[in-house]
């Protein structure tokens, strides 16, 4: 049985009728109307509680909830710069851990959390989080992508789907959008070896929370990948954002899976997925598209699909893992 | 007791760092400056320091790592040099920001391009406005002392401010020097156990580093101004219990021979061991020179420098790097400040030298005078000039 498994033996999931009251991450912060990324992390702080030390990237989530004199935090928290969670929280958990054993300190069950965006974790900060997932830091890592540099005001990054409309990938009469495919973080903090991987949704709050906590009840470094819409970024309007999200994993755009100790297994199999365009007419984001175009996207997401179903050992079948948080 | 050991440098460093009781140090390999992490991951290989040592994967994560680190309550350490040193800049104006007193040595070094691993202070005076201490060592038993130095300052809750301890890349990181290296009693009785003011705690949550509105951001830096030049006074009043505990004095201005000078040769670093020979030999010939150096570069020691300088007639800057500014070097840039509103000044003139790893001779010294001397006479304006220049 290898690390994560071990650790998750005796795994207890969230109870849909019974979930934490607490709120580490607080109202009154200053996200957008319908912003999936403040509603996917309170999740995720829902999931690990008060017990936890939280490195902030630079990014939408770090703006909306720490303006000075102000704080949406109720946790401890920090905020270093754009590209260095993942080292930021290496130091902590690292001070941690050798304060633990001289004795210093006695707070052996702290969680120590690193998120950034899509730019933060894709792109500049890459490096890092890569550096901090190899040396093996006891930590869970959250990107949350919300496909685009939305606080700057919604800039192309590596994890922009192809054909986007950005500020910086407009589409034009030479110009598609964003003319590459999006990065797959999920599947190179999978090579890393590390024993936790997953990718999440806020439209399936129950699965969402669950693999948060798996990844904190994992020894070693866990990293989840979270699709957080942006009414703002992606043009749709604020009341559809859970929509869209489910939309995105019905249509297989973006599909919920954990690698669990190198294990590759699916969390919900779509045998009868929902078309491509369904998802993508909702967001003027794609609204230049032609059908050729979307036609490509499809034929781009299906092959995608095929390829993560041949790595996943144990595919679930439909609707099985998450089943509570669908009705 | 302490004992005296004939070290590496380098080795010297690493082991003060080691008696400091560190926690946690971060690091990545440049040249001049890797003897100090090899010997640090050694020593906490081998069990004789109880820290983490974190094989970061660049420099500028070193300094997240730092940070990070030391705001969870931890004695931080890390070193660098020249192109690492700017890849790490952005993490040190934040680290100063945040008041992390983390420690760091700086093994000096030239900047690209093009591409140099030897000695001079361009990555110095890059960093000069990141607010943090800095203190230039001029030998072995100053980089041992001035490293020690730093945490206790660093730490005091009067201060909180990080600390960087300069030393110059091979010239002084990689000789061998007899050293005074004191045991761990000597090292408690000077330097308490590390005590945050305030850390990362889930039981006392705080958030670190929030967004600065423009209504805020101008006076953060006020504090962080005011706390700086706080800093000044705790500098020297650590220096002079260091005298106490060790025997070893230290003032922020070091003078040699120039109570009487005429004429003042002005250093950073160990060429000024080179210089103290050159004053030496000049005298012996009847000139009336003296050496001034400056051992604390930040905050930048205005009024004993002052008082250092204000007697001689002409004084030589040696800069050891380019301002780029057109009119100065970076040292001779605030030696002017310093001395410009002051009811008399002496004559200056700026010398740059020892660019790269060039040598800096007793013969480039005596050079300098005779230049100045000749300058004061014909009455040419403060300027500078690159010495020692093949054409």
């Amino acid at each position: 049985m290898g690390i994560a498994a071990e650790a998750l033996k005796d795994f207890n999931g969230f109870n849909p009728k019974k979930l934490p009251e607490g709120e580490p991450l607080s109202p009154g912060h200053r996200a957008c109307q319908g912003c999936g990324e403040i509603l996917a992390l309170r999740q995720v702080m829902k999931a690990l509680g008060s017990n936890v030390i939280v490195a902030s990237a630079t990014g939408c989530m770090e703006i909306v909830t720490s303006p000075f004199p102000q704080t949406a935090w109720r946790v401890p928290w920090i905020h270093v710069a754009f590209e260095n969670a993942a080292a930021v929280i290496s130091g902590v958990e690292s001070a941690y851990k050798v304060l633990n054993r001289k004795g210093r300190i006695h707070q052996p069950d702290v969680v120590f959390l690193a998120y950034a965006g899509d730019g933060g974790t894709a792109d500049i900060g890459l490096q890092a989080l890569s550096g901090a997932l190899e040396r093996g830091h006891n930590f869970v890592y959250v990107c949350l992508d919300n496909e685009a540099y939305m606080n700057t005001g919604i800039q192309r990054s590596s994890a922009t789907p192809y054909g986007a409309m950005t500020t910086t990938s407009p589409p034009g009469k030479k110009s598609i959008g964003q003319r590459t495919w999006k990065k797959n973080v999920a599947a190179i903090a999978a090579a890393h070896g590390i024993p936790y991987v997953a990718t999440a949704s806020p439209a399936y709050a129950l699965d969402l929370m669950n693999k948060v906590k798996k990844a904190a009840m994992v020894p070693g470094p866990a990293y989840l990948h979270i699709y957080s819409p942006c009414p703002t970024g992606w043009r749709y309007p604020t009341d559809l954002t859970v929509e869209v999200a489910r939309l995105a994993v019905q249509s297989k755009v973006f599909p919920l899976y954990e690698v669990i100790d190198g294990q590759w297994i699916l969390s919900r199999k779509i045998a009868k997925p929902k078309p491509v365009s369904e998802y993508l007419k909702l967001q003027r984001r794609f609204r230049h598209l032609t059908e050729t175009e979307i036609e490509r996207i499809q034929a781009r997401v299906d092959a995608e699909y095929e390829e993560l179903l041949k790595r996943c050992v144990t595919p679930e079948k439909e609707g099985k893992a998450s089943k509570e948080t669908e009705e | 007791m302490g004992k005296r050991v004939g070290m590496e440098v380098s080795i010297a460093a690493a082991e003060m760092v080691g008696l400091c009781d560190v926690d946690v140090i971060a690091a990545y390999p440049i040249t001049p400056q890797t003897h100090i992490v090899e010997h640090l991951s050694e020593l906490v290989a081998d069990g004789h320091l109880d820290a983490e040592f974190i094989p970061v994967e660049s420099e500028h994560s070193a300094m997240s790592t730092c940070v990070g680190a030391a705001a969870a309550g931890a004695r931080t350490f890390t070193s660098t040099s020249s192109q690492g040193y700017a890849l790490m800049a952005e993490i040190c104006y934040i680290a100063s920001s945040l008041r992390l007193p983390i420690v760091m040595a700086v093994v000096n070094r030239a900047l690209s391009a093009p591409i140099s691993i030897w000695n001079d202070h361009a990555d110095l005076m890059m960093s000069r406005d990141t607010g943090w201490i800095q203190t230039v060592a001029e030998n072995g038993q100053e980089v041992v002392d001035l490293l020690l130095h730093a945490f206790r300052v660093a730490e005091d809750h009067r201060v909180l401010l990080p600390a960087i301890v300069n030393l110059d890349g091979f010239t002084l990181s990689h000789m061998i020097e007899p050293v005074l290296l004191p045991d761990e009693d000597e090292v408690k009785r000077y330097l308490p156990p590390y005590r945050p003011r305030l850390r990362l705690d889930p039981e006392k949550p705080m958030t670190f580093g929030p967004v600065g509105m423009p209504e805020v951001y101008t006076e953060v830096k006020k504090a962080q101004d005011e706390a700086f030049k706080a800093s000044y006074p705790v500098i020297v009043e650590t220096w002079d219990e260091f005298a106490k505990v060790f025997g070893r004095r230290y003032r922020p201005v070091e003078t040699y021979k120039s109570e009487d000078a005429d004429v003042i040769i002005l250093t950073m670093g160990s060429t000024s061991e080179t210089a103290m020979t050159a004053v030496d030999k000049m005298r012996a010939e009847g000139k009336k020179v003296g050496l001034v150096r400056l051992r604390l570069w930040r905050p930048f020691p205005f009024d004993e420098l002052y008082q250092a300088l204000k007697g001689a007639g002409a004084v030589a800057v040696m800069d050891r790097a380019m301002g780029f500014s057109g009119g100065a070097g970076p040292v001779c840039t605030e030696v002017k400040a310093c001395l410009y509103d002051r009811a008399f000044y002496p004559y200056i003139q700026n010398y740059v030298a020892g660019l790269g790893g060039r040598d800096i001779t007793v013969e480039n010294f005596e050079e300098i005078h005779d230049k100045l001397v000749a300058s004061m006479k014909r009455g040419d304006p403060m300027g500078y000039e690159i010495i020692n220049v093949r054409e």
